[in-house]
């Protein structure tokens, strides 16, 4: 903190400078956080319901690749994509690489979410659509899943707020991120404590409006299923 | 979407269908019957080589204390559970199996035996399982228009006048948890009638109303009764709509019918001890 | 492709990283216990004057990269060790995930305990030392341990301020003798090897505890 006043009189001009690179920053930030979070969606649900299956090798091959994601870290997925894939002769761009390594690591936290979402709606609102005639099918899209749905928006949160905090980790793999950019502005000014401080606000504004995102779609869905009060 | 079924449930007046007329020159096989049916859940056994039949269009009550398998059955001919042994038949064909491997030989009928042939049974569950997520409106239309097929025109049309005969008609739009026990009951019993099945099955249905809410929800059941031939299987506390509805009654006790007979001539003059004691506990 | 050679030459290097791994995952896991449980309490028993500041400063920690909270320790407290301050930031970070599993589990504890206590008249000390946390800790064990795993996972972060633990170590190796591929492939198995068997087991222990 010592080095925030001296220096405050010449960051502001830099910060104001600099101003266009980090919206460029916090734009590649956004950006792969949506990308990876679209992906990771992808693969929640479908992992997630495989993972259900009432085939054997279906729900065993569903587990298999959800342990393997969860099971190797996310920073060792990255790098394995972005220093051991080349080698292995398919090379793709860092930002490629960042949102590959986001979408299946939370796709596979996610897929779980999912599997215990589904499994959590009551037994009898099954039991009503077999006595409704419905086949599989319709009773998990028209039963089972909207009212998962409402479950599984609040562990969604979390997961879509951890994968933003996981993309600094792009700039450790040359991704011009916010970080990335920051640390530019860092080195320029000298004023380390206020760039960080900068750095982690701007970090918390986002995930501040991604929870309060969630939140309105978690009234919206627990709205849906009659619940008053929601999150 | 199968709709094999179509002929007979196409659109009626009436907005309770008859159950499904057989050929008059048949003779005439029993919409329900077990034969020889037991269940186990793992070394407890709830019914044990159960034989019973149900006649067409005949109201059926099992009593019984609780954990005597009523319930399981009606469960059973929903295939909310599969028997451990024995074959239920439905209008005289094999409804729990099927023919298959050699010589016609009977085995476990698999999904798509059961789909099409469980339509013509509907099912009122004690907790009413109406669909937290859809309307009043929506949860009666749904199986029509997504299992039979129906238009969303005619579903709706005869959704509304169902929810007439239960005393719902202005609720058609508001949600299932922001009614009472006794009206979210009352549109469950309009949503299996849209099905216009041929077998109701009514599993408890005002065990879990407040006492002031039982009447209204037997109300509508009696009125159903009463217009309809529809074929009632029904396991209920309620021994004054047992008299008031049933044909028959069957009284149960570990998995075995004990006694069985005309409704009234059973309330009054019960032949077997259990059956006393047991109307004695209820009463 | 893969070289059998360089991947039986990186494993030790590797393996030497796994040991750093576990030897910063289990103090950092110790203080984020202890001062999860502080914050925990701060928040529900403590006076509103300290709780709401608590509250507030432990859900920015919660909200913010672990990573730029690494960076910014490293540069601006120069006086610590790496391997110290890794710890330190990762134990707190975790600190504050823990403290609303706490928080959660206390909730838990259904109202008729603490009514109970009050019609018995025990000493508020006494209705939360013998009565909540003893069954507040049921509900809390399975979610402790899977974020346990997930620390282990997170671990390798502490490698962007020179500890030398196993990616460090993996990508060290992988650029001194051009073979990420072996180096990485160790890392990511050694990783699967020791959580599989944990998570595993957390399940288990889930389980039992929902009986």
């Amino acid at each position: 903190m010592a080095d925030l006043l001296p220096v405050a009189a010449g960051f502001l001009p830099e910060l104001r400078r600099a101003l266009p690179r980090l919206a460029e920053g916090v734009l590649v930030t956004v950006e792969a956080t949506v990308l990876g979070a679209a992906l990771a969606l992808v693969l929640a649900y479908a992992l997630g319901l495989l993972s259900r299956s009432d085939r054997l090798p279906v729900r065993g091959g569903a587990r298999l690749v959800v342990e393997f994601f969860r099971g190797t870290s996310l920073y060792v997925q990255l790098f394995w994509l972005f220093f051991a894939l080349p080698m292995l002769g398919f090379r793709l761009e860092p930002l490629a690489c960042a949102v590959l390594a986001l979408g299946l690591n939370y796709g596979a936290y996610g897929a779980e979410v999912v599997r215990g979402a589904v499994a959590a709606v009551p037994r009898a609102q099954t039991e009503a659509g077999i006595a409704l005639g419905m086949g599989a099918g319709l009773r998990l899209r028209r039963v089972v899943l909207p009212q998962a749905h409402a479950l599984m928006v609040a562990p969604f949160k979390n997961l879509l707020v951890q994968l933003l905090k996981a993309t600094p980790l792009l700039s450790l793999v040359t991704v011009p991120d916010l970080t990335f950019q920051i640390d530019q502005l860092r080195s320029s000014t000298g004023a380390t404590a206020a760039s960080y401080l900068l750095l982690l606000g701007l970090y918390f504004g986002m995930a501040v409006v991604l929870s309060l995102l969630m939140n309105a779609l978690e009234r919206a869905a627990k709205a849906r299923l009659g619940q008053e009060g929601g999150a | 979407m199968p709709t094999e079924d179509r002929e007979d449930l196409t659109a009626r007046a009436d907005p309770v269908a008859p159950a499904a007329t057989a050929d008059p020159m048949a003779p005439a096989a029993p919409a329900v019957r077990f034969d020889r049916v037991t269940k186990r859940y793992g070394d407890r056994t709830v019914l044990d080589g159960l034989d019973l039949e149900v006649g067409r269009g005949e109201r059926v009550t099992l009593i019984g204390p609780s954990g005597s398998g009523k319930t399981t059955i009606l469960r059973l001919l929903m295939t909310l559970e599969r028997v451990t042994d024995g074959v239920i038949h439905l209008d005289g064909e094999p409804f729990s199996h099927m023919p298959g491997g050699s010589r016609g030989k009977l085995v476990p009928a698999n999904e798509r035996h059961l789909a099409v042939r469980r339509r013509r049974i509907g099912m009122v569950f004690q907790q009413f399982n109406l669909f937290p997520h859809m309307s009043v409106l929506e949860n009666i239309v749904e199986a029509p228009v997504h299992v039979l097929g129906e238009s969303r025109e005619d579903a709706g049309r005869r959704a509304r006048d169902l929810l007439e005969l239960v005393g719902l008609g202005d609720r058609a739009d508001a949600r299932p948890t922001r009614l009472s026990g006794g009206q979210q009951q009352r549109v469950a019993i309009a949503r299996a009638l849209a099905m216009r099945p041929g077998i109701l099955l009514l599993d408890e249905v005002t065990s879990a109303l407040d006492p002031e809410l039982v009447a209204e929800v037997l109300d509508v059941l009696r009125d159903v009764a009463r217009s309809t031939d529809i074929t009632l299987l029904c396991v209920t506390h309620e021994m004054g709509f047992a008299r008031d509805v049933s044909d028959r009654i069957l009284m149960f006790d570990r998995g075995r019918i004990v006694e069985s007979g005309p409704a009234d001539e059973l309330l009054e003059s019960p032949a077997h001890e259990r059956t006393r004691a047991f109307l004695g506990s209820v009463r | 492709m893969w070289d059998g050679e360089a991947a039986r030459a990186a494993l030790p290097a590797v393996l030497e990283g796994f040991g750093v791994t576990v030897l910063a995952t289990v103090p950092a896991f110790g203080v984020a216990l202890v001062l999860g449980l502080v914050l925990a309490l701060t928040q529900r028993a403590g006076p509103s004057w300290l709780a709401l500041p608590v509250r507030g400063a432990a859900s920015f920690v919660r909200s913010t990269p672990l990573l730029v909270q690494l960076f910014a320790a490293w540069v601006l407290v120069p006086s610590l060790d790496a391997p110290v301050l890794g710890v330190l930031v990762l134990g707190t970070h975790y600190a504050t995930y823990l403290s609303e599993v706490y928080r959660t589990g206390i909730d838990a504890v259904p109202k008729g305990q603490w009514e109970a206590c009050t019609a018995l008249s025990l000493p508020r000390r006494r209705t939360w030392r013998a009565v909540v946390l003893p069954q507040a800790v049921r509900n809390v064990l399975p979610p402790l341990g899977n974020y346990a795993v997930s620390m282990f996972k997170e671990t390798p972060l502490l490698s962007v301020i020179t500890v030398h633990e196993m990616v460090h170590e993996a990508n060290t190796f992988g650029s001194a003798h051009f073979a990420y591929l072996e180096s990485f492939t160790l890392a990511a198995a050694v990783f699967l090897l020791a959580s599989w068997p944990t998570s595993v087991l957390v399940r288990r222990l889930e389980a039992r505890l929902a009986h």
